[in-house]
């Protein structure tokens, strides 16, 4: 099926309004995701198959990092509370109305949901020792 | 600034993964809510026999993908965490995630990359992505079945 919709790289352009960069902050936490699940993929396969090696090893070790964690945990709950955002405003269209109160609303869920884990998570990583 | 429309209902592929990327979004949070109850029901007893709690890091790898190594390391007996039910539980999130993370790249690429052969070549590699991650998926599964 030809598809024939390429804005080019003019759509990236910042336009105004906080819905843009919502929209901006799924599209690259979309695309992190995709990187780290599949290096995380690849060096798990690479470590099952062949054993450890340097180069899975590396990338294991920074997956480790309780910093790179919270960073995922935060690429995550972002991505999946605004996909259920467009999924809301997509199914019904009356809340487009309130597409900037609904945008409000996702942050305050986001933000003692995240950090509250990034608390806990900090707490037993230091705590460990 | 205008919103690109949703994509005309029928049979067509922009149509259904229009649909596609929001039923498995649902689905994914559901399978990490899912996961997190059944680490809870798992952890109680656990937490009954050595008085340890599984901590949150590795709750949420659980979480994102049910598969026993991401807790083995921390669990006394991991056979309950590689039980038929979360297999199952891993194939659907592995179909479910590829593929939507697939798509999501998809969509980059129908958006700024012009029509020419160079788009088509990149849906060519994006087919080959799904597949061979699917596979990769498949034998990770495989190899860290607990019995």
């Amino acid at each position: 099926m030809a598809l024939k919709r390429s804005i080019g790289l003019d759509g990236i352009r910042y336009k105004g309004g906080i819905n843009m960069l919502s929209w901006r902050l799924h599209r690259w936490s979309g695309i992190g995701i995709v990187l780290f699940v599949g290096l995380h993929m690849l060096a798990s396969l690479s470590t099952q198959v062949f054993g450890s090696s340097y180069l899975a090893d590396t990338i294991n070790s920074i997956y480790m990092s309780v910093y790179f964690q919270i960073l995922v945990v935060f690429i995550i709950y972002f991505h999946a509370l605004h996909g259920l955002r467009v999924i809301l405003l997509d199914f019904w269209p009356r809340f487009l109305e309130y597409q900037k109160e609904i945008t409000w609303a996702q942050w305050l869920i986001f933000i003692p949901l995240f950090g509250l884990t990034a608390f806990i998570m900090l707490l037993i990583h230091f705590s460990a020792g | 600034m205008s919103a690109r429309p949703a994509p005309r209902i029928g049979f067509s592929l922009e149509y259904i993964m229009w649909i596609f990327i929001r039923i498995s979004g649902l689905f994914m949070i559901l399978f990490a809510l899912i996961g997190i109850a059944g680490a809870f029901w798992m952890e109680a007893r656990i937490y009954f026999q050595s008085g340890e709690f599984v901590d949150i890091g590795a709750l949420a790898r659980w979480a994102f993908f049910p598969i026993s190594s991401h807790v083995s390391s921390l669990v006394p007996d991991a056979a309950a965490w590689s039980h038929a039910w979360w297999q199952i539980m891993q194939y659907l999130m592995l179909f479910f995630a590829v593929t939507h993370g697939v798509n999501g790249l998809r969509q980059v690429i129908e958006d700024y990359v012009g029509g020419t052969w160079l788009r088509i070549m990149l849906r060519g590699v994006l087919f080959l992505l799904w597949m061979f991650f699917l596979l990769v998926g498949w034998q990770l599964i495989q190899g860290n079945i607990i019995t």
